[in-house]
């Protein structure tokens, strides 16, 4: 296959960037996305010029690392998948393809199509977690979880941070992400404990951070790689609500 | 050569960790606070580490490469973590966890650090389960479990196919909270590329901070590395493409002993290669071998599609050569006969390096409904990066580098040769022998971080001598400034090779040489070919960019050259290992049947290797292995 590739160039989070155009051949259907781009650096490399840099590390879709926004879509126009599991045998011969970071106030670029996502490692650590110290808790099976509400944690707990709700959303909302942690923790007898604090404190985090407020469109659900759903959302806004009214911390 | 010495306490298997934990000093909290903790990596061993250490009261300085604690490369393991709940009531116990495990790594790792890994196994799954971490239950609410590989027993606990996300995790939101609590300082995208030494003892650690290029310096009164192992040395494997030796290396040539580099783990079930331009492999979860049966075609070449293939006309190999354990022996008896059968002609796909892994019969037997809720989120990776749907049509599978069991050298504190630096997880040497078996790198990481480094580095604080040290000390600047002459060193090489070429290279060599099958021939070629590919490299490498920016390719190339003089070692290490154990397969060594023949009076010893100058052959220093509670027999999974 040939294809035009125009990529967001940017030298760091300071100077201004641009779409680039590289034309590459020869590539196979068979090679994942993340593969051609390999293709065109090592060419780059040897032109003598500088690679295009893009955050990629497991290239199984689960690690979360890799953040493209390709023909306008987050991760693709593949569903349910992160970018590095999308391959070329989904363009066709002769397609132009543009690249683009996520673009969000509060993920800055570093450069070219990497960003800043250390806003969502604020969020967690803002009440992301079961306040449990190592040590000798009780025996795991001394506190059953009925399967449904299991499950439903386990739906949740699935998102990998990668951000694409957020690069997907016109307000750059996190709420997705921040929702998806809240959930799955509210869902389980483990998470009640903290559950007031936790509400208030990621939101507040979150909202410091930068991140746009929830208008119910629902990109981040038709886009997100680990089909994480917006009923999370309401069960954030019905714990914030919650909170708000029980919680002294107000 | 020294003999080296374990410090494997006195007494019974089952009290040494008891009476060793009570034999170790404690400092008290007030104290604890006086004393500072680098804690490298933040995979299921590092991040529980440091959460755990920082509980105590530690001062813990936290490092990862990553962009997020989050998306260390613990996070793609798959199929779960053992423990000898003994839930299931089918007859498990933490003898037999310990004994499976010793015997699943052909007896060459230490007893008594596997039996104290089995016990604290218990501890791992209560914690995991207070953090909030779902793992899957039964309608009755309570955890369910699964079989794996090399035991008859279900004793592993599994979160869909996303166990290691879930872990991880978990042991990133305990993390995350001691982070916010200011009792974490924790330092995303810093590489770590030396170890500082002073007075003889583990006092710091200098990085590079990917994002700006600045070289920075950091000092503490002991130093953690939990960097994972060194699978990328293949070039191919299932490791994350920024896997690396470089932290553990850079260690070992500072002093510390690297332990047992030829045991590396190949990985039955991974997707195959499907041409020149694949950057790396993807594995499919062991569990799926609970349900899926592993067979080629009875006839040379084929071709036929897999369901035009009568019944009477496949051979499901491991079924019929190991018939009481069938789809689930251990990892290396499965890679190594699904080399045999395609090494023989009977491999399917467009290479003939393929063997079939089908569902048929399991959703014949449950339903595809039951199929997906347990393994869907593999069956749809696999779809993704195939294009086959693998309810319709058998996967596609063959072996894959996956894990490395070698590792630094560390006694029974998970303390290295060098004092003041701990090794835990995948990036020491201690448990699992020659052979993982599956749910037991999971099992191992965390048991290093919650329950052991915790204890044993008070024990080693109690005792230590520890002058005052700041980043402005003379070792540390001498330490930037070599980093920085070898950074602009690669940079101003300026061939005509990219890194790539040359990791692909080494890549080729290691496989060919040094992978699922191993010879003396093979292996004396690898040792020399190896320093004629790092001499190419030092002079023909292009590096583009300059040092003070963020440049993945000069993160690379450091990489790359540690790889390069590593692999060195581990050829060397698998020519001198005259025998057969677990992974390491020396052809030279099998028996009739094609197994693994050990050499228990010569090997029974772990290989730990001293650096003494790139290309000088290294020290060996042994450690050896006694066993006073299992017998050493052939293995047998017939």
């Amino acid at each position: 296959m040939n294809l035009t590739l125009k990529i967001w160039r940017q030298a760091n989070a300071q100077t201004k960037g641009k779409l680039v155009t590289y034309q590459i051949s020869d590539i196979s259907p068979d090679m994942s996305f993340l593969e051609m781009l390999d293709v065109l650096n090592q060419q780059i490399i040897l032109k003598g010029e500088d690679p295009v840099a893009f955050d990629n590390d497991c290239r199984e879709g689960i690690c979360g690392m890799c953040s493209l926004y390709i023909n306008g879509r987050a991760h693709g126009a593949q569903s349910e998948a992160t970018v590095c599991l999308l391959h070329m045998r989904s363009f066709k011969d002769g397609d132009t393809i543009t690249i683009e970071p996520w673009r969000a106030k509060a993920f800055p670029v570093i450069k070219d199509l990497v960003v800043d996502r250390s806003a969502f490692d604020r969020i967690i650590q803002a009440g992301g977690f079961v306040s449990a110290k190592t040590g000798a808790p009780q025996d795991a099976n001394a506190l059953p979880v009925a399967k449904r509400n299991a499950d439903l944690s386990m739906d949740a707990a699935a998102c990998i941070g990668c951000g694409a709700c957020v690069a997907s959303c016109k307000n750059a909302s996190a709420m997705l992400f921040t929702s998806a942690k809240i959930s799955q923790l509210a869902l389980l007898p483990q998470g009640q404990a903290e559950r007031d604090r936790r509400a208030l404190a990621m939101v507040k985090t979150m909202d410091d951070a930068g991140f746009g407020n929830c208008t119910n469109e629902g990109e981040c659900e038709a886009e997100c790689p680990k089909a994480i759903k917006m009923t999370n959302i309401a069960r954030l806004f019905r714990e914030y609500y919650r909170a708000s009214i029980v919680s002294e911390e107000m | 050569m020294t003999v080296l010495d374990s410090k494997v306490p006195e007494g019974s298997l089952e009290a040494k960790w008891d009476k060793h934990k009570f034999d170790l000093k404690l400092v008290n909290p007030a104290n604890k606070r006086k004393y500072s903790i680098i804690v490298v990596g933040t995979g299921l061993a590092g991040a529980s580490a440091a959460a755990s250490l920082a509980e105590l009261g530690y001062k813990v300085q936290n490092f990862c490469f990553q962009d997020s604690p989050r998306r260390a490369h613990s996070i793609a393991a798959q199929g779960g973590i053992n423990s000898a709940k003994n839930y299931p009531n089918d007859n498990d116990s933490i003898f037999r966890l310990f004994y499976d495990t010793i015997k699943g790594g052909d007896f060459r790792a230490r007893e008594a650090n596997v039996y104290r890994l089995a016990q604290v196994a218990n501890n791992i799954i209560d914690q995991c389960v207070a953090q909030g971490v779902p793992f899957a239950r039964d309608y009755g609410g309570l955890l369910d479990n699964r079989s794996f590989g090399g035991a008859q027993v279900s004793r592993t606990f599994y979160a869909r196919g996303q166990t290691g996300q879930q872990l991880l995790l978990g042991a990133y939101s305990a993390l995350s909270r001691q982070i916010g609590e200011g009792a974490v300082e924790m330092f995303n995208r810093r590489e770590m590329l030396e170890l500082a030494i002073i007075d003889g003892k583990a006092r710091g650690i200098v990085c590079r901070n990917l994002v700006t290029g600045e070289i920075e310096s950091y000092t503490a009164d002991a130093v953690v590395l939990a960097t994972g192992g060194y699978g990328n040395v293949f070039y191919l494997s299932t490791n994350a493409m920024n896997s690396n030796v470089t932290a553990a290396w850079r260690a070992a040539k500072r002093g510390a002993y690297f332990a047992n580099p030829c045991f590396t783990q190949i990985h039955p079930t991974c997707i195959p290669i499907s041409g020149d331009h694949q950057s790396k492999l993807t594995l499919m979860s062991e569990s799926l071998r609970n349900d899926g049966r592993v067979w080629v075609p009875a006839k040379k070449g084929d071709t036929r599609p897999p369901a035009q293939i009568p019944e009477n006309e496949r051979d499901y190999y491991l079924e019929r050569k190991y018939p009481s354990f069938g789809n689930l022996v251990p990892r290396d008896v499965a890679s190594r006969n699904a080399k045999i059968v395609c090494d023989e002609g009977y491999g399917v796909g467009s290479t003939g390096q393929a063997v079939y892994l089908d569902f048929a019969d399991a959703i014949k037997r449950m339903g595809k409904d039951v199929v997906a809720a347990k393994y869907g989120n593999l069956f749809d990776m696999y779809h993704h990066i195939t294009d086959e749907n693998p309810y319709e049509v058998p996967m596609k599978i063959y072996p894959a580098i996956h894990y490395t069991m070698g590792g630094l050298w560390v006694d029974y504190n998970l303390m290295s040769n060098i004092p003041g630096l701990f090794v835990l997880g995948e990036a020491n040497f201690s448990d699992h022998g020659a052979n993982r078996l599956g749910a037991s790198a999971l099992m191992q990481g965390l048991a290093d971080g919650y329950f052991v480094i915790p204890y044993t580095i008070g024990g080693y604080f109690a005792d230590a001598e520890l002058a005052n040290v700041t980043p402005d000390h003379k070792v540390l600047k001498g330490l930037e400034k070599e980093v920085t002459e070898k950074a602009n060193k690669l940079l101003n090489i300026k061939g005509e090779k990219t890194v790539d070429d040359f990791h692909k290279q080494l890549g080729k060599i290691m496989w060919d040489k040094c992978g699922m099958a191993r010879n003396a021939a093979g292996l004396k070629e690898a040792k020399e070919q190896i320093p004629k590919v790092r001499d190419e490299f030092w002079k023909n490498v292009k590096v583009p960019g300059n040092n003070g920016e963020f440049n993945q390719e000069l993160e690379k190339a450091g990489r790359v050259a540690d790889f390069l003089e590593f692999a060195e070692v581990m050829v060397i290490d698998a020519l001198q290992r005259e025998e057969s154990c677990g992974g390491h397969f020396r052809e030279e060594h099998q028996t009739e049947e094609g197994e693994a023949k050990r050499n228990d009076e010569e090997y029974a010893y772990v290989a730990a290797w001293e650096y003494k100058g790139v290309g000088e052959e290294p020290v060996l220093h042994k450690e050896p292995l006694t066993f006073e509670n299992v017998k050493l027999t052939q293995r047998s999974y017939k």
